[in-house]
């Protein structure tokens, strides 16, 4: 089964851990950036490891306007925004198991090296029709 | 024989199905399967003469589609008979596949996809793995080119321009798969050095050297981004430097420079230089002048900013930024970079962390976040 893992710039609850990452020790930073890609490079090895990608915080709404008009572009975004940062796309058995690694995401080390306890949000995928539905 | 020596006689086959009345389209198609065919099978049984399997292969597979898509139409075939065997023609193709390849019309990516799987010989599979797309979507984007260009003869002067920045592009792009896009650019670059007799084009080749050289040393551990003043230069590539600096001199001793070849230059500047405090910055900022005269580029101004700020001092560099447009993408990180020169730490620190918020790439975005946080720990002791 597939589940998203969704990390925001804002929108989700507020972490224990919250310090901007420009105002951490550089070391702090590079020990979270290892901690990131371990835990990806240990998904492959498990074979849970689908896809991640991180988004800039940038962007606009776009809708149709009609016939022969160019579509309308509301942007910059509101402060108030939720705004998603990225997200890890992950293979597992299990929604336990989906919920557990989200957990060892959320404990990624912050300011002081203690963990960010930052909120992700685990989204099952709407997967395709079985071959068998009966 | 190993796959790059396979690659290297794609563009001739090409070539020789061309000149047998077959449309770029049809004949690229079948030596596409001619040569997927080659890299399951030669491993094992090697042909004596790969250049003539190719092209049998590619002439079969070609006959197999027409007569297939004529009996579909139900009308005659017109191109029937094996032609005569005997030598194939040693016309290179590679120059006119490159214009072919490259044409103008072609939106980049579509150019660089069809020119790494015409003139490169690389496979679709290979191409989709080097800009992370699916196989089907750079199946579709090289059909796509193809019928784009189709009907435009194989003869057709080209314009060498599109070309470069087509091969320039394949260095500077393509991150996944196990084909090196960047050294499968040099191949190419080197290939078409050889064949032109321009400048520029030795002036891309130089440039391209001149930065692989140093790419070993361009990262660190786990990804991380190594600026080009904290660089071991020790790691750097000296006989791809010296190789770099001699193609350099030789299409400059010509007296037609250009944009690549006063890019070059300036690398050439850099490599030189034995360590970062060593950098000759007076001179490469009289290249930036150069190449601001005959590009006119805004990141050409923005870099040039950045050397003025070497050679003059931080106050310099930033009144170089006043007539530079403050939405190019590195603005914020160069005047971070310049205010902290000047010692203005505070003030760094917050455009470092705004500069990361801008930036277009992961690694890019933590060096950043990392100079932001080690600025604020010079503000802190």
């Amino acid at each position: 089964m597939k589940y998203l893992l969704l990390k925001h710039y804002r929108g989700a609850p507020t972490p224990v851990n919250d310090v901007p990452m420009d105002q951490w020790m550089p070391d702090e930073v590079d020990a979270h950036i290892k901690y990131m890609n371990d835990f990806a490079a240990r998904l492959e090895e498990t074979g849970e490891f689908v896809d991640g990608q991180a988004l800039a915080p940038e962007g606009a709404f776009v809708r149709y306007d009609g016939e022969g008009r160019p579509p309308v572009t509301d942007g910059p975004f509101a402060e108030t925004k939720d705004l998603i940062a990225g997200w890890m796309v992950i293979d597992v058995e299990s929604w336990d198991r989906a919920v557990e690694l989200a957990g060892e995401l959320s404990a990624a080390p912050g300011k002081g090296g203690e963990p960010i306890h930052e909120w992700l949000e685990v989204r099952p995928f709407l997967t395709e029709a079985p071959t068998v539905a009966e | 024989m190993n796959e790059s020596l396979l690659r290297e006689l794609v563009p001739a086959v090409i070539g020789v199905l061309v000149r047998r009345g077959v449309d770029f389209a049809s004949a690229e198609d079948a030596v596409q399967d001619a040569l997927i065919r080659a890299l399951d099978t030669w491993r094992d049984d090697p042909p004596r003469d790969p250049k003539g399997w190719l092209v049998r292969v590619a002439w079969r597979k070609f006959l197999d589609t027409a007569r297939a898509e004529t009996s579909r139409r139900g009308r005659e075939l017109a191109v029937e008979a094996e032609p005569p065997a005997g030598p194939v023609p040693a016309t290179d193709d590679t120059l006119r596949l490159h214009f072919l390849c490259a044409h103008p019309t072609l939106p980049p990516a579509s150019a660089v996809a069809l020119t790494l799987r015409a003139v490169g010989g690389l496979t679709t599979r290979q191409i989709a793995a080097a800009y992370l797309v699916p196989e089907t979507t750079m199946a579709q984007r090289i059909s796509r080119a193809k019928r784009r260009i189709a009907g435009l003869p194989l003869e057709q002067p080209g314009d060498l321009a599109t070309v470069l920045r087509v091969l320039y592009l394949v260095f500077n792009e393509g991150y996944g798969g196990d084909v090196d896009v960047a050294a499968e650019a040099i191949r190419l670059t080197r290939q078409l050095a050889a064949l032109t007799d321009e400048p520029e084009v030795a002036g891309v080749l130089a440039l391209m050297l001149l930065h692989h050289a140093r790419r070993a040393s361009r990262t660190g551990a786990g990804g991380r981004l190594v600026p080009l003043d904290k660089q071991d230069r020790s790691r750097w590539d000296t006989g791809l430097i010296a190789e770099g600096v001699t193609i350099l001199q030789t299409a400059l001793a010509r007296d037609r420079l250009g944009e690549y070849q006063a890019q070059a230059a300036i690398a050439a500047l850099h490599a030189d230089a034995p360590s970062a405090a060593d950098t000759d910055w007076v001179q490469i900022v009289e290249w930036y002048d150069e190449l601001l005269r005959l590009t006119d580029s805004p990141v050409v101004r923005l870099n040039r900013a950045v050397a003025v700020g070497e050679a003059d001092g931080p106050q310099a560099g930033l009144t170089a930024l006043d007539d530079v447009d403050t939405g190019l993408p590195r603005y914020t990180a160069v005047t971070a970079y310049l205010h902290e020169r000047a010692g203005d730490l505070d003030h760094a620190a917050d455009l470092y962390a705004e500069a990361s918020r801008a930036a277009t790439s992961v690694p890019e975005r933590d060096h950043l976040t990392r100079e932001a946080a080690r600025v604020r720990q010079l503000l802190r002791s």
